[in-house]
């Protein structure tokens, strides 16, 4: 499980994170929802330790991670732009993240699933944006993590290979593992999400279940739900988790 | 920090520009020692070349190579490594990769004509290490800049101004200083002020080591009075090394405490 506490961030003077308090649950798929530009990238990013917080305290497992490296053997993470030495093919990609990691991994199911066989010896700048995303999620998934965070998993996919990803993600619940993802396709939140956890201007406004959402915030559907959120900020409601 | 050096060279060794690198200073080395036809004479004009180009080419691979790998350092960044591990090996990767091409692309030349049994060794160590220390040192002003600048049009044309302040304007504006001031004693001010210059110092220090007075300058013959020759070129080499060093230091901790 992730523990946030009282997490705050500002580039300059925008502030982007609010003093986020969060309890991100084991063993679920844990949707972080938000407009544009509400944080929920940079709050990934402190959990990576890519970004420095101004204040609070991350930590994973009950370990304090904030300003650590180590942990990160435990999180297998997507990136949201999928950009690689351009001069490197991608089976030497593959090869470098797995040589830097020391880890068993499971690349070939992935190569498989998503078609790249006929890819692995192509230069990553030959490739189109697609496929570019395939490769990115091979890597961040064939390591078999217990922590799986993914930000905007099905950018720049083909019907297809979102379904395969829907699959692995379920797949990967079942064996324990947490999954974070950030999306703003509605479909797949519903499709795939058992926790939903809205961020808007650096602050949390909604932590629980689908079916929490639409009840508290006396919508008829998810939607409208987020949109009746979205359009009335004051209606804070407060995470049912904590 | 070994792994993403050995990959980042492996990219750049890839790179066609890496094989344009080296080619020119083979043909310019080959042409030079065809048409002057003494090994001492072919160093001095390289001296000239490699002042000018190394620079110049560390700061705009440097800069064009950082900001191509922004996102593959974020893509290291998450991965269970030290920070200072992946920022230290992206630096490594290009300086050793252009230090290579420089060195092979001058040494081959030099080689063919045994440069081993000659009493030019000495000189045509010194300008291979002269070339490698520029590499070092221009490689890390043009990182250090790129980190500090997101916006790359920006951090580009930072680069290029600090590789044009001194390559060309610092000389200008020494010597407007000596003129103006010329009724004063100014050995130690140009002392300080040529060790303030990284490409001034590659050249006197080369000069030193060469003798060739004519060539020497009058910051050249400063250091040779006050110094000699050998404590002279002995601290223009620490001064080098102390260029490769500070901007190096000041990357990695600027790197250590940036957000991504």
């Amino acid at each position: 499980m992730i523990d946030i506490r009282n997490l705050h961030k500002s580039f300059g003077k925008l502030e982007v994170l609010r003093g986020i308090d969060l309890h991100i649950p084991e063993s679920k798929i844990t949707a972080i929802l938000g407009p544009n530009g509400s944080g929920k990238t940079t709050m990934i990013k402190c959990v990576l330790g890519m970004v420095h917080p101004d204040e609070g305290e991350i930590f994973l497992d009950n370990e304090r991670i904030t300003g650590g490296w180590q942990y990160r053997e435990n999180i297998d993470y997507l990136p949201q732009i999928a950009q690689f030495p351009e001069n490197l093919k991608i089976r030497e990609l593959f090869s470098m993240i797995k040589d830097i990691r020391q880890r068993p991994s499971n690349e070939d199911d992935f190569i498989e699933l998503f078609g790249l066989e006929g890819f692995l010896n192509k230069k990553i700048k030959n490739l189109s944006g697609g496929t570019k995303q395939k490769v990115n999620i091979t890597l961040s998934l064939m390591f078999d993590s217990p922590v799986i965070i993914m930000d905007e998993p099905t950018a720049g996919l083909d019907p297809v290979a979102i379904i395969s990803l829907k699959e692995i993600l379920r797949k990967r619940k079942t064996e324990g593992k947490m999954i974070l993802f950030t999306t703003h396709i509605m479909s797949l939140v519903e499709e795939l999400a058992e926790e939903i956890v809205f961020i808007l201007e650096g602050n949390i406004y909604f932590q629980g279940t689908l079916n929490d959402l639409i009840v508290k915030s006396g919508e008829s559907d998810f939607e409208h739900a987020i949109a009746e959120i979205l359009r009335n900020k004051s209606l804070v409601i407060k995470p049912s988790a904590s | 920090m070994i792994k993403v050096w050995q990959y980042s060279m492996y990219d750049l060794i890839r790179s066609r520009w890496t094989y344009i690198y080296f080619l020119f200073y083979l043909v310019t080395t080959m042409g030079l020692l065809h048409i002057s036809n003494t090994l001492s004479m072919t160093i001095v004009s390289l001296v000239n070349i490699i002042t000018i180009l190394i620079p110049l080419i560390g700061t705009i691979f440097g800069a064009i190579y950082f900001y191509n790998s922004k996102e593959f350092i974020e893509l290291l960044l998450a991965q269970p490594i030290r920070r200072r591990s992946i920022f230290l090996g992206q630096y490594l990767g290009l300086a050793t990769s252009l230090a290579i091409s420089y060195s092979l692309g001058v040494a081959l030349p030099f080689l063919i004509r045994s440069i081993w049994l000659t009493d030019q060794l000495g000189n045509f160590m010194i300008l291979l290490a002269v070339g490698i220390l520029l590499t070092f040192i221009f490689v890390g002003l043009a990182y250090l800049v790129a980190l500090s600048n997101n916006n790359r049009m920006k951090g580009f044309g930072l680069a290029i101004i600090i590789w044009l302040f001194l390559a060309v304007i610092y000389d200008g504006l020494f010597i407007l200083s000596l003129i103006v001031f010329e009724d004063y004693p100014l050995e130690s001010f140009s002392l300080i002020t040529s060790m303030l210059n990284p490409i001034d110092l590659s050249r006197i220090l080369i000069m030193l080591k060469l003798d060739v007075a004519a060539l020497l300058g009058y910051t050249g013959a400063v250091f040779n009075k006050f110094l000699g020759a050998g404590l002279g070129v002995g601290v223009a080499f620490t001064a080098l090394i102390a260029w490769v060093i500070l901007p190096l230091t000041a990357y990695l901790k600027i790197a250590a405490k940036k957000d991504f």
